[in-house]
């Protein structure tokens, strides 16, 4: 059996909060930096997503069936193209018609309500198989959660909402000796299999690709190299082609001529995720008792969580939601859902020097004061 | 009467009480019928010029090729060399490189450059602009000598401005303390800064002092004659405008607010931990710390830690108009200093109606009879205040009306005419 190559591509672009004073605070309730979105995501759209879509379309005109890939769109990141960039929301439409683009299910807000609120996260994947459906006209079937966030009770909450697969880190202090490039199984729920992503094989494009001499003959190799392995999952923001990384990196290129050198050094296949559940047998559980990502270097959840601030930000978020449940109001769940965003409780990890965590926090729980008024008011 | 004053900063550029003293007291001032020559460090050309005429030390020229501005080395060049501390050194070697720097280097400073810009902040070079003004001031102070009678220095950073002042024109100085040393840095205080204070008071005529807590340290940690040493307490501006005429708050619940540097000076954590202790009783309530200040990560930390974040706002720093919007928006003003010479923020509060919670450990407790009066460390009674203050509408209502009539006789106009007083016994006494 040949080994196969599945890419995942992140599409999320968070909206920016702007600067939200005390004294808007339940008078005011728009909470978004109109300009830096909009400047935000045409950059990324002229940058990225259009020469890049235009890339993998010419790809798939010329080898057919043989190319394919994966999708994740955050609900933020469809609103805002339908907002600021329709022309890259339509190319990435075309794509996903030519049928070799598997669109994948996940949370809509990109939130980390898997680990909080289980009605909330219930929820959240459906609206966003909802708005998959109404974008693409496609119904996802392989999951993906925030940042491959994973633990056994959060794919056993996957599998009752109807997945049988499931995308997350092949982090080492789950695996051991195991390699992650086999199909395993949830540990609670056998039903529900696990693919594991190559954090090695996927930092080769992002993190070392600037600065270490990374070319299609070099990764071929090393794809070769997994001896018996069956399948390598590469999983990265699809904002790295081109914008994170700049095309002058080459990044784009390397893309570009990746399946000619696949194609003609090795017999590897590219394929779908979905395709896997066929064509591979479980080897065996994944145990992950305690939560896993693919952020940061411990692979944990200390992005997030775990300071004072981030803790307080989160319970203040989540005591919100039995009162969002019962409310209709369009704006208050588009707020809901961005507010939840994950890249918020980044912004308070004082983990890495960043900007100010202690600014984010003021400012963001501003915002949530405001919102917890509105909510409270449609009582 | 005509006076020569020198402050650090003036409306709408300040950092602190101080500038919005210095304002309503050249105001006050002008309505006893008292002229002000007020000296900045940097003038930016929009202030409020209609109550004083306002000297830009930026824009004075210096030559030190002139035998005439030389001389004012002499009186600046103390501070210079006090900031010279080399470690490693022996007495020998010390006095041998300050003569050094004494004969050659010195008129090289920047000090000494023909032309110096300002920067009116509290940066790393304030020991060099407080000499560079030191000598813009005793050259302003020679060039009208003829348009002064009395000369008025504000806080240590322009003591020794005013004294080369007195020296070259031999007028009688008064020097105002605001704040002392120990006000601003506990015990740990910094020994130059003191010996400026000390030295500037011991060669005023008088002593100003904002409230009878600081005229007590000035006499027992100065060791200043307390004959020489007059309290002239501070008063407040009266509002243009109405509370009403603000923006009323977006919260229907109590606003408490603690409002200014958020320093260990003026008890932020006090605050704090009331409001914890408040929220268990009453969950509504929301509290505001505006300001900024080196505390302020620390404060957002416990904050956070007593997961009351969705109660406690922080607004970073408030100037000009925002200050008193913040106050039409809040029930309740609190104000917890460990140690405050004065403390002119409960004034502005009582203005705009908010009934205040202030320590006994500040100096306006001395004139204020209206608020709730708690020891700084008392969390407990400080909790209890503010709690009645929310819950009890009689209680709240008596201190706004009653606060209110208070403050406002507590013009600038009053305790200028003290202030205008106090000249004249300066005069006196130099006669």
């Amino acid at each position: 059996m040949s080994k196969s190559i599945c890419f995942y591509f992140q599409v999320h672009q968070p909206y920016n909060l702007r600067t939200y004073r005390f004294f808007d605070v339940g008078k005011r309730h728009f909470y978004n930096d109109e300009y830096r979105n909009r400047t935000e995501m045409r950059r990324r759209a002229d940058r990225c997503y259009l020469p890049m879509n235009e890339i993998l379309m010419e790809q798939i005109k010329r080898y057919g069936d043989k190319v394919k890939y994966a999708f994740y769109f955050s609900g933020q990141a469809i609103e805002q193209m339908q907002q600021y960039a329709p022309d890259a929301l339509e190319s990435f439409k075309a794509l996903v018609k030519t049928g070799n683009v598997e669109v994948l299910a996940g949370t809509c807000g990109h939130s980390l309500a898997s680990l909080h609120d289980l009605d909330v996260f219930k929820k959240q994947v459906a609206e966003h198989k909802k708005l998959m459906k109404e974008t693409f006209g496609v119904t996802p079937k392989t999951f993906v959660n925030t940042e491959l966030v994973y633990s056994n009770e959060i794919g056993a909450d996957v599998a009752e909402m109807g997945f049988n697969l499931i995308l997350t880190e092949g982090a080492k202090h789950v695996l051991g000796w195991k390699s992650p490039n086999y199909m395993y199984a949830n540990s609670i729920n056998p039903k529900l299999r696990v693919l594991l992503r190559n954090y090695n094989l996927s930092d080769d494009l992002t993190l070392r690709f600037a600065n270490e001499n990374i070319t299609t003959e070099t990764f071929v190799e090393k794809l070769k190299e997994t001896n018996d392995d069956e399948v390598v999952n590469i999983c990265i923001n699809y904002d790295t082609f081109g914008d994170k990384l700049d095309a002058s990196t080459g990044i784009m290129d390397f893309m570009k001529y990746l399946p000619e050198a696949i194609f003609n050094n090795s017999d590897i296949e590219y394929a779908k995720p979905s395709e896997m559940t066929d064509k591979l047998q479980t080897v065996g559980m994944i145990d992950a008792p305690v939560p896993l990502s693919m952020m940061g270097e411990e692979r944990d959840l200390s992005i997030w969580m775990g300071n004072d601030l981030q803790d307080d930000a989160l319970q203040t978020l989540y005591s919100c939601a039995n009162k969002v449940k019962r409310s209709k109001d369009e704006d208050v769940i588009r707020d809901w859902n961005a507010l939840q965003d994950a890249h918020h409780f980044s912004g308070l990890c004082t983990k890495y020097s960043n900007v100010s965590p202690y600014d984010y926090y003021i400012n963001y729980m501003n915002i949530l004061t405001d919102f917890k008024e509105r909510v409270s008011k449609k009582d | 009467m005509k006076v020569l004053m020198f402050g650090w900063e003036f409306p709408p550029h300040i950092t602190g009480g101080l500038g919005t003293a210095c304002f309503g007291m050249t105001k006050g001032l002008a309505k006893n019928g008292v002229d002000v020559l007020f000296v900045v460090p940097k003038a930016h050309g929009d202030e409020d010029e209609t109550n004083v005429r306002l000297l830009n030390a930026s824009e004075v020229t210096v030559n030190i090729d002139n035998e005439k501005d030389r001389t004012y080395w002499d009186r600046v060049q103390y501070m210079e060399i006090g900031s010279n501390i080399i470690p490693y050194v022996g007495p020998e070697r010390f006095e041998q490189i300050v003569e050094e720097q004494r004969a050659s280097n010195h008129f090289q400073s920047p000090v000494f450059m023909p032309r110096y810009e300002f920067s009116g902040k509290y940066g790393a070079n304030l020991m060099e602009e407080v000499s560079r003004y030191a000598l813009i001031g005793s050259s302003l102070a020679l060039e009208h000598k003829d348009e002064f009678d009395v000369i008025h220095a504000h806080d240590w950073l322009t003591y020794s401005a005013g004294i080369a002042a007195k020296e070259t024109t031999g007028k009688p100085l008064v020097v105002h303390m605001h704040a002392t040393e120990f006000d601003r840095s506990g015990e740990n205080i910094n020994t130059l800064v003191y010996s400026i204070e000390r030295r500037g008071m011991e060669a005023a005529d008088i002593v100003i002092t904002v409230s009878d807590l600081t005229r007590k340290i000035v006499v027992e940690k100065y060791g200043i004659n307390p004959d020489k040493v007059i309290t002239v307490h501070n008063a407040v501006e009266p509002n243009d405008k109405k509370r009403s005429e603000y923006e009323t708050c977006g919260l229907k619940n109590k606003v408490v607010t603690f409002l200014g540097r958020i320093t260990y000076q003026k008890g932020p954590e006090y605050f704090v931990e009331a409001a914890h202790k408040i929220l268990q009783y009453d969950p509504t309530i929301h509290f505001v710390m505006a300001g900024t200040g080196d505390l302020l990560p620390k404060m957002i930390r416990r904050v956070a830690q007593l997961k009351m974040g969705a109660n406690f706002h922080f607004t970073g720093f408030l100037k000009g108009n925002d200050v008193d919007q913040m106050f039409a928006m809040s029930d309740v003003f609190v104000m917890p200093s460990i140690s405050e010479p004065f403390g002119i923020v409960p004034l502005e509060a009582m203005r705009l109606d908010v009934p205040c919670v202030i320590s006994k450990q500040s100096g306006v407790s001395e004139v204020l009879e209206n608020v709730l009066k708690v020891d700084f460390w008392d969390i407990n009674g400080l909790a209890d205040s503010i709690y009645g203050l929310c819950h009890y509408p009689k209680l709240s209502e008596h201190f706004k009306k009653a606060g209110k009539e208070e403050v406002d006789n507590l013009k600038w106009e009053f305790a200028s005419k003290k202030i205008k007083d106090v000249y004249e016994k300066a005069i006196n006494l130099k006669k």
